[in-house]
């Protein structure tokens, strides 16, 4: 018996276990659920374009800063909004309560008002031209830079006259978006809104004041939500389908190869926790796609260990000792890992770049997965079995199904 | 084992499936969901037991053309129509309460019919961008025939799940897409590992070993390796399909499906093709040199 060797397995297994039991927790405190798995809304807005007619990448810019605008009130803990390709907005809100009030909220058309302080609207959207950001010559401060049209700037004279020294207030829908007071009477259709923190805060609000502006008509060409009852059940289940599923593999590989198949379960439970974990530190949400794309990765992952251990069987029928099939093995199985692993790929990354949503993450969890793979495969299954093979403790050539 | 001398007949237990796939493609197509075609799926859930007859009155009465009803187990009710916007859905679902009981809404779809038709051009354009990366790559790893060969037995894995999709007339949604690229990603591994083994056997072969010998020694040092290997993804495709829930259903059977019948192409058909390929080859070499 070899004392080394042995401590060295055992240290091993006890690293992959103390991993597995530490990672455990946090894992499951910051996986994020898609709103397959706990209920939530997905909407696809299109926006409404003739072939005369294109939408600019600016005015999807202000369709996307206005839905968030009215989503922050809707208390949803992480809202996704996202442009997609030209013309669209992807809106998806896991967990959110009341979907149909988000529906109605988000198929709005923008309304901007300017109302003064007893709530009369004396400026709408159509008054105004232009708003932009930028930054004052000699301050450097940032400022919004409003231009109102012939018909806005003489409304905007008298109103301004009528209101110095109070607060006019620019809502966007029915949120007060600035509440900027009055200085002087501003006659010539241009005017000044100070007192941001940044750039980037002046142009959101420039944003959201050109969308009032310049609305575009937006179509919700896909809805989708499921309920929180279906979420949690789906949840239920893909976690009794995943125990079970994994447990038959499991299973399997103990009783077909016994040490090997033991060296691939502690290779496969490493394996998890390195894929769960690079997602979850992706920020990557769990989805049912996503959830069947990890399980089938389990799939490719113990092929890579058979193809191996049925290198290590050949190599031992041929009367090779433990040590050198060990090594043989390995270094034989290397290259047809590598090769199919590689075609996979291939048609991962294609869908990934084709495809959208829930296909996509079920893309990247099975890309992760043939990568970590072959790192554990190759790596971590060796080391295992080296220290296994020269233990002294599991040497019997049958122990490794030869 | 003979793969080689019996080739023909895994040529044709293929045919005996894809066959009338193709014709039921053909002839009557996909069982295409509203992912494609557009429109609207409700889900509901009844606190007490419906019939379809009282949830069909509703629809009738509702004046939104063709719709569909199907029950299922627990009292929930599926309901599917041409794309309804948010009023008319709010109104639909007002008089189900009304007439109908008390409910709550398990699932709610509505799609544009213009998303169906990308989402289908992307699939094909997609299958084509993975093939001809795969046939690239293995082309430089290999040589061009194993790229044929494997590009061959894909098609047919594909054809295999389009065709008994067809057949029984299953519905599919979006995520069937996503099922057969899967498979097209998938199965390549088995037909790579089988390729590689006949790869290395090659470089090593002795002078009076014959080709068929050769390549059925490949496949036989390869079949536990491939058994296994098909099993485990077995293993966690039956667990998805009988405990995983409804939504994911589309997807595991199709997965399934491809699963079983690309190890079925990767023993039996890659293998065999790229032998007669090969053989095509020596003829017509034969036949140059007794030209000059």
């Amino acid at each position: 018996m070899n004392a080394r060797k042995t401590l060295q397995l055992v240290a091993l297994i006890l690293v992959v276990a103390v991993a597995a039991a530490l990672s455990y927790g946090p894992i499951k405190q910051n996986a994020k659920l898609g709103l397959d798995l706990q209920g939530g809304l997905y909407v696809v807005l299109q926006a409404e374009e003739t072939p005369d007619r294109k939408v600019t990448k600016e005015e999807m810019q202000q369709v996307q800063a206005i839905m968030e605008q009215r989503i922050n009130g809707l208390g949803v803990a992480e809202p996704r909004i996202q442009l997609e390709g030209t013309n669209r907005l992807l809106i998806e809100l896991a967990g959110i309560q009341d979907p149909d009030k988000a529906v109605d909220l988000i198929g709005k058309t923008a309304v901007l008002t300017f109302r003064t302080t007893d709530g009369k609207t004396v400026i709408e959207g159509k008054d105004l031209k232009e708003a932009k950001e930028a930054l004052e010559p000699g301050s450097k401060t940032a400022i919004v830079q409003m231009t109102l049209n012939s018909e806005g700037a003489k409304k905007f004279a008298d109103v301004t006259r009528a209101n110095v020294g109070k607060p006019i207030g620019i809502y966007l829908d029915q949120d007060l978006l600035q509440n900027p007071t009055v200085t002087e009477p501003i006659t010539g259709g241009q005017a000044r809104i100070t007192g941001y923190g940044s750039l980037e805060d002046a142009r959101r609000i420039a944003l959201l004041l050109n969308s009032g502006a310049l609305p575009v008509k937006m179509d919700m060409v896909e809805k989708q939500t499921v309920g929180p009852t279906l979420g949690a059940e789906s949840l239920d289940k893909s976690e009794t389908a995943a125990i079970i599923g994994i447990g038959l593999i499991f299973a399997f590989m103990f009783l077909y190869y016994r040490v090997p198949g033991f060296v691939a379960i502690i290779s496969l439970i490493l394996y998890s926790v390195i894929v769960v974990g690079i997602l979850t530190w992706l920020h990557a949400t769990w989805t049912l796609p996503g959830i069947a794309g990890f399980l089938l990765s389990l799939g490719v992952a113990v092929d890579a260990n058979v193809i191996i251990y049925e290198r290590l069987k050949d190599e031992l029928r041929h009367g090779k000792t433990l040590r050198t099939a060990i090594e043989d093995g390995f270094h034989r199985a290397f290259t047809t890992i590598l090769d199919s692993n590689v075609t996979t790929l291939i048609s991962v990354v294609v869908l990934y770049s084709l495809g959208t949503g829930p296909i996509r993450g079920f893309a990247i969890t099975l890309g992760i997965g043939i990568v970590v793979s072959m790192f554990t495969a190759i790596s971590f299954t060796r080391l295992l079995l080296r220290s296994a093979g020269g233990s002294g403790i599991l040497n019997n050539k049958k122990l490794y199904g030869a | 084992m003979n793969m080689i001398g019996r080739r023909k007949i895994w040529y044709a237990l293929s045919l005996l499936i894809l066959i009338p796939g193709l014709i039921s493609l053909m002839l009557r197509g996909l069982n295409l969901g509203i992912d494609f075609t557009g429109g609207s799926k409700l889900e509901l859930h009844f606190e007490h037991a419906v019939t379809v007859e009282q949830v069909r009155t509703v629809l009738d009465n509702a004046n939104i053309g063709k719709t569909e009803v199907q029950l299922a187990e627990g009292n929930n009710v599926i309901v599917r129509t041409h794309p309804l916007d948010q009023s008319q859905r709010n109104q639909l679902l007002e008089s189900m309460k009304g007439q109908v009981g008390e409910l709550s809404i398990r699932s709610d779809q509505t799609i544009g019919p213009t998303i169906g038709q990308e989402l289908a051009r992307n699939a094909l354009l997609a299958l084509l961008l993975a093939a001809i990366g795969m046939v690239a790559y293995i082309s430089y790893r290999f040589e061009f025939k194993f790229a044929v060969a494997a590009i061959v037995a894909l098609f047919h894995d594909i054809l295999v799940v389009a065709g008994l999709f067809s057949i029984f007339y299953i519905e599919v949604d979006s995520t069937f897409v996503a099922a057969i690229l899967t498979v097209f990603g998938y199965s390549i591994n088995d037909t790579i590992v089988i390729f590689d083994r006949i790869r290395e056997n090659l470089r090593k072969k002795k002078k009076d070993e014959p080709m068929d010998a050769l390549v059925n020694r490949s496949v036989t040092e390869t079949m536990t390796r491939s058994i296994i290997t098909v099993l485990m993804v077995i293993f966690v495709l039956v667990a998805l399909l009988f405990w995983g829930g409804a939504s994911t259903r589309v997807f595991n059977l199709a997965m399934l499906i491809g699963v079983i019948s690309g190890a079925y192409s990767s023993i039996f058909n890659a293998s065999p093709i790229w032998y007669d390929l090969k053989q095509i080859e020596k003829a017509q070499r034969r036949a140059k040199m007794k030209a000059a």
